[in-house]
């Protein structure tokens, strides 16, 4: 596997966010996207969006149902292509490459976070994590370590044999945010990570996601429509109708 | 017509009619799960918003489920014997039971198979894919290993349909334990040996879905 070893963070609990001083490693732009336009038939879901990302920063992408949020997230991330704009990885042209060429870059470069976790309920929580390594080429036994490590760090130690369905929804996300690193991905990219969640759950799922994604040097774009949520970001884009209509730095 | 059952005689004739019996349903039980799998998986992928969509491949597969599927397997034997003679040669004998046994069973594996994939949450389907998994990795590494328990039920389902098959065709002198059971047994008026013989029939049965319920308890929390 061509990426850097994991950095676990040994941050205590908290379930506020962390202060505003908070250093950022930044590491030169992780991903770049200018002009990104995108539609489905009649609807416009993204009329020219432009976004930067740093390696080690967070950036909330926020706004109201239907104001091209996963959208945008899925053009970023290569699951759609955009009909106009550019996307770069690094400095490379990512956006409109081939079908095959995009899905090995995100199995490479990406990692993701979904709402209900969608992890496999047939296999223990340690197996979640390992698939994505696994589908890099580490043989079952690396990634399997790679994963009670991953664990250990995101405070889910002795959960390893436990199945989607015998974890908390807390438990379950933090699994999914360990599934997501495990590849040592440049990207991470979360849409609503938290929707499936309580208020004090989904913060404590924000904090490790955020944490763990800045230690390691990732870039992170989280979709949500919650304020609360977006304010464990670095900084943040307000979207309607397929525009940014605002941009803030939060920190 | 006799009373007195000569079980010397019958015997080992009933050792070779439970042999064949095995014989055939073990040999067409593995080609009804090679290719009713990969028939039912294909069937899946192929489905309108999965990720091999493709509408002529999936009405013509769908098309040929549905219609093997209904036909009476006394009646599927004879209609597929021009099939099974140019297959194996022959229309009558042991070899002969062989491809009604396995298309009918492939057909009715494929339709459990396929049930048993549109039951996943398509969700996990679509967070693979997001990943970057390739389709013959969401194949082996998300919807098999998801829908493990209930396939290991489907094929004991398949496996006892099929003992029940191989019944029927002692029709074309496949031989067999049903077969058995209707030339020394019925046709002679002996209820001793139809009883024998249906008896072990029941605990061949049940032997393969206890076997079948504790392989799948086991695949459903490794
Ligand atoms: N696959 C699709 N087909 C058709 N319309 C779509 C599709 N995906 C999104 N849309 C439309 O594009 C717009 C933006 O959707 P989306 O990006 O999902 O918004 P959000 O995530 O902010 O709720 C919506 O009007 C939605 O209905
Ligand atoms: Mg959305």
């Amino acid at each position: 596997m061509d990426h850097a070893p994991i950095t676990p963070t040994t941050t205590p609990r908290s379930t506020t966010p962390p202060p505003v001083s908070a250093p950022p490693a930044t590491a030169g732009p992780a991903m770049t996207a200018r002009g990104l336009a995108k539609r489905f038939g009649t609807t416009t879901a993204l009329a020219g969006v432009d976004v930067d990302l740093d390696g080690g920063r967070s950036l909330a992408v926020m706004g109201p149902s239907g104001s091209g949020k996963s959208t945008l997230l899925h053009c970023l991330a290569g699951i759609l292509v955009p009909d106009a704009g550019t996307v770069t990885l690094r400095g490379r042209e990512v956006g409109t490459l081939g079908e095959r060429e995009r899905s090995l870059l995100r199995r490479r470069h990406y990692g993701f976070v979904f709402q209900f976790g969608q992890l496999l309920s047939e296999l223990p929580a340690i197996e979640n994590i390992a698939l994505p390594s696994m589908l890099l080429g580490a043989n079952r036994r690396q990634a399997t370590e790679l994963a009670a490590q991953w664990m250990h760090s995101l405070g889910l130690a002795g959960m390893e044999q436990r199945r989607p369905g015998e974890l908390s929804g807390g438990q379950a996300q933090r699994v999914a945010v360990a599934r997501a690193l495990i590849t040592g991905p440049a990207v991470v990219f979360a849409d609503e990570p938290t929707g499936a969640l309580d208020q004090a759950t989904g913060a404590e799922v924000m904090r490790v996601l955020t944490e763990t994604t800045r230690a390691a040097g990732a870039a992170l774009v989280v979709v949500t429509h919650d304020a609360t949520v977006a304010g464990w970001c670095d900084e943040s884009i307000e979207m309607r109708d397929g525009t940014v209509v605002d941009r803030g730095v939060l920190r | 017509m006799n009373n007195e059952t000569d079980w010397d005689y019958l015997v080992p004739l009933l050792q070779k009619a439970f042999g064949e019996t095995l014989w055939m349903v073990s040999i067409s039980l593995l080609i009804a799960g090679v290719a009713g799998l990969a028939l039912g998986l294909a069937v899946y992928v192929t489905r309108r918003g999965n990720f091999l969509e493709n509408r002529i491949v999936f009405t013509v597969l769908n098309l040929l489920i549905n219609t093997i599927r209904p036909i009476p397997f006394i009646i599927f034997v004879f209609a597929v014997g021009p099939l099974t003679m140019a297959l194996v040669g022959r229309t009558i004998g042991i070899e002969a039971a062989i491809p009604p046994m396995a298309i009918m069973a492939a057909v009715a594996f494929a339709r459990l198979v396929e049930q048993n994939l549109v039951a996943l949450d398509p969700g996990v389907v679509e967070a693979a894919r997001a990943m970057g998994a390739s389709r013959w990795r969401i194949v082996w590494s998300v919807l098999i290993p998801e829908a493990l328990g209930p396939l290991i039920l489907a094929f004991t389902f398949l496996t006892i349909a099929v003992i029940d098959m191989s019944a029927v065709v002692g029709m074309i002198g496949a031989g067999g334990l049903g077969d058995f059971a209707i030339r020394h047994g019925y046709q002679r008026f002996n209820w001793e040996v139809v009883w024998a013989t249906v008896a072990i029939i029941i605990v061949l049965v049940q032997l393969v879905q206890v076997l079948g319920n504790a392989l799948a308890r086991k695949a459903l929390r490794r």
